[in-house]
């Protein structure tokens, strides 16, 4: 048996979307192989085909030498295929061993288990507790139970929808010996991911996607990082770096802001301090979780902040709602771009207004100039390359990514003296990740500061210039980066050593 | 006051509670599925003028018990055709099946307003019935009565130790999931707001066809609105659906010998009391959780699922 799974001229249509178009790959036994491709570009199309819960217009599958046909889940799991999915896939309210029972098909409620999860997790090394209740757990633990759901289905190919994407440094690390070891017993490993330092270390092949169609498959270890991402986007990667920094006065800064959370499961800030000058780029790394929600409310307004904790511009901002704070050049996106960022059922012109400070082109007096209003917004669509029919879709019909892209341009195109902006990339495909990140950088050389809170560490390695941790609610010192930065990063965001 | 009249006012407790458990516990199942179903007073009263008129017609018990059954199902299977095939809002499809339910059990209740039927009657078990006091209390009721109990004992049994049971529940959990990891989300639903139809309409027919004899168009008096605040009162508990229907039961009762003891406080506040109670009781509980994630409610309830693959 040469492969494990071979997959053979799959095209599969929404109208007249091709989704996946002539696509063939084959997967080895025992060897992880990535799928690469950005947003849309047909990735979950392809492994929901695979995995059953989607049927193929026309090609055909062979699964260990035998055709291969499922025509659902039940029948992929039957013959040893397992996924962990992105997303939708842990039910909270229910223990971990509850969980893992519901994935199994053949065992039912009675049978004993909770040994039998303690030697697999043993096995794999990945650390979990059968009773806890899954609300209560951490991402990266949540993790560990699906791959662990997977597991014990004996899989002879595992599928991984963006794994890393919620990881620490150090839980990516654990999870690829986890991955290594499966491998090396025999399974096969699908890995999808945006990450492309990630695919070159772990994959030993790569079948890349673009609009449906198969682009190319390689060994991803023969390309740099920047070829693969070409190869995804289909064009040139504009590289990226600040050259001169040149930074000003003090412009902002935090003065031991403590907070005590009112929400159950929510997390205590300790007094935090942090400055920004003019011109900088500063960057809150740290796993989910940690405070950034909590931390964010304060620097947005939506919370009130202790008298003298917050000063811009030599003005004591704590006590502003997050409108009076734009009057004064303080910009923010947020984290939840429908809620927060944007009201999901009102057209991107009536948002582009609402984050707008009271004077602005786009009223006379109180009363609303459409047409303003729309130039505008048009030009946001076109600078940032939103995907859309119009400037009058509503927020929520947009992708995750597009709106993101429509949000930071929206403060970017107000030229704020202060913007604080939290994950600026999630869920962005690695073309606009660039075109993001390089006008925050175009940004900051005209003089703006430039608060990021992102849980994406190279995002703030290759933006930031100063870098602090949050853990557990506190704030670190600003790591120094010529000495073993990166390690002393990776420590602090697990909380294992306070500066 | 005599011990008679005690054992009275338990038996009348029970008694008064069995509707309300009947009604709850279906309303349960089928909103730890992630359904709302606000059509719990329209199946009670369809159940109630099934059972009836089956009862008039027949004189059997059994069969009108059955017909009940059916009729609460029947008049679901509408809902759930509508809210998981249509995928319709839960709330508005639910006040329209109370409101339908209403309507069409008056319009064919009409004619059986002047007619009277023979009750159900109690069981005799011999020796334990006899038993002094324990015999009147627990082992002289009718059948119905041990059903209702039997039936929570069952629900739990259902959700906590099948499969099919954890899959109902994970299902109201986080629909999604459920589907993606292979569930038939839809039939599961369907399923049990059928079962929910069949207790409500079980719970209708205690009325017509136990507590009293003759069929009148507002016989569930707003039963089944307090079966609804009981599920919320139970935490989606079963066994707790049996205190809060025994309290609002004893509620009921006290009630009405409170009105035979010459109290002096006016009828009409005596019998705003069950439903007072249900509004203190909601909005202290919602008080108590104060921390915005309520753990107990399934995470789904309400929200239409629209399977995307």
């Amino acid at each position: 048996m040469k492969y494990q799974l071979e997959i053979q001229n799959i095209t599969k249509s929404y109208g007249d979307l091709k989704a996946n178009d002539d696509i063939s790959l084959s997967i080895k036994p025992a060897s992880i192989h990535a799928l690469l491709g950005e947003n849309g570009a047909g990735k979950s199309t392809l492994v929901k085909v695979i995995y059953g819960s989607l049927q193929p217009d026309s090609g055909q599958m062979q699964w260990r030498g035998e055709g291969y046909s499922p025509k659902s889940p039940f029948e992929a799991r039957e013959q040893g295929i397992a996924m962990v999915f992105q997303h939708f896939s842990l039910f909270e309210s229910l223990t971990v061993a509850e969980n893992i029972i519901l994935g199994l098909d053949d065992i039912g409620l009675d049978a004993d288990f909770t040994e039998q999860i303690t030697k697999y997790s043993k096995q794999y090394g990945l650390d979990i507790n059968p009773q806890q209740v899954v609300g209560d757990l951490s991402v990266g633990a949540r993790q560990r139970v699906e791959i662990i759901r997977c597991l014990m289905q004996s899989p002879k190919l595992l599928i991984m929808d963006e794994p890393t994407s919620v990881l620490t440094p150090q839980e990516v690390d654990d999870l690829f010996v986890t991955l290594r070891k499966l491998a090396e017993d025999g399974c096969a490993i699908l890995y999808i991911s945006h990450k492309l330092e990630e695919v070159r270390q772990i994959c030993t092949q790569a079948t890349i996607l673009r609009g449906g169609k198969l682009v190319q498959n390689c060994n991803p270890q023969d390309h740099n990082k920047q070829e693969l991402a070409e190869m995804m986007i289909g064009k040139k990667l504009i590289q990226l770096a600040r050259s001169n920094i040149t930074t000003g006065q003090d412009i902002f800064s935090i003065n031991n802001l403590s907070r005590q959370s009112e929400d159950m499961f929510g997390v205590d800030l300790h007094d935090i301090s942090l400055t920004i000058k003019q011109g900088s780029i500063v960057g809150i790394a740290g796993v989910a979780g940690n405070g950034q929600d909590e931390l964010m409310e304060l620097l947005i307004g939506e919370v009130e902040a202790p008298a003298d904790s917050l000063i811009f511009k030599g003005e004591d901002v704590g006590r502003l709602n997050s409108h009076d704070r734009r009057q004064l050049s303080m910009f923010f996106i947020p984290e939840e771009r429908l809620g927060h960022g944007a009201v999901p059922d009102m057209g991107l012109h009536e948002n582009m207004l609402l984050s707008r400070p009271q004077q602005s082109e786009m009223t006379n007096y109180g009363v609303i100039n459409w047409q303003n209003v729309e130039k505008l917004t048009q030009q946001v669509i076109d600078d940032f390359k939103v995907q859309t029919q119009s400037s009058k879709m509503l927020a929520k019909s947009l992708s995750g990514g597009n709106l993101q892209k429509f949000m930071v341009g929206r403060e970017l195109i107000q030229n704020p003296e202060l913007l604080i902006v939290t994950q600026p990339t999630w869920g962005v495909d690695a073309g606009s990740e660039n075109n993001i990140h390089q006008s925050l950088i175009a940004l900051a050389d005209q003089g703006s500061a430039i608060l990021i809170i992102s849980q994406d560490l190279d995002e703030i390695l290759t933006l930031c210039e100063q870098i602090h941790v949050l853990s557990e609610g506190s704030l670190s010192a600003a790591v120094d980066m010529k000495d073993n930065g990166l390690e002393k990063i990776s420590h602090l965001m697990l909380g294992s050593e306070k500066q | 006051m005599n011990e008679g009249l005690i054992i009275a006012i338990i038996i009348g407790i029970s008694i008064a509670s069995v509707p309300l458990i009947f009604a709850a516990i279906g309303e349960l199942l089928v909103e730890r599925s992630g359904v709302l179903n606000l059509g719990v007073e329209g199946m009670m009263i369809v159940g109630a003028l099934a059972g009836f008129v089956v009862e008039f017609h027949t004189g059997s018990s059994f069969l009108a018990v059955l017909a009940a059954l059916l009729a609460g199902m029947a008049i679901a299977s509408i809902f759930a055709f509508l809210t998981q095939i249509l995928l319709t809002n839960h709330v508005a499809t639910g006040l329209a099946l109370t409101l339908f339910g209403l309507g069409i059990a008056a319009f064919v209740g009409r004619s059986y307003t002047e007619e009277n039927i023979e009750l159900i009657s109690a069981l005799h078990i011999p020796v334990l019935s006899d038993l002094p006091i324990i015999g009147p209390l627990l082992f002289s009721y009718n059948p119905l009565v041990y059903l209702a109990f039997f039936m929570v004992f069952l629900v739990w049994w259902f959700l906590f130790k099948t499969k099919q049971g954890l899959i109902l529940r994970a299902i109201g959990d986080n629909h999604d999931a459920a589907h993606a990891i292979g569930h038939n989300v839809v039939r599961y639903r369907v399923l049990a707001i059928l079962f929910g139809g069949a207790m409500a309409g079980i719970g209708g027919a205690f009325l017509s066809l136990v507590q009293v004899p003759i069929w009148g168009e507002d016989m569930t008096a707003g039963r089944g609105w307090i079966a609804l605040a009981l599920v919320v009162f139970s935490s989606w508990q079963p066994f707790k659906v049996i205190l809060g229907a025994l309290i609002f039961g004893g509620i009921t009762i006290l009630q009405l010998h409170a009105q035979g003891f010459d109290v002096r406080i006016s009828a009409q506040y005596l019998s705003m009391l069950p439903y007072l109670a249900t509004i203190v009781i909601l909005v202290t509980l919602r008080m108590r959780v104060k921390n915005k994630t309520n753990r107990t409610m399934p995470n789904c309830l309400g929200r239409i699922f629209h399977s995307t693959s």
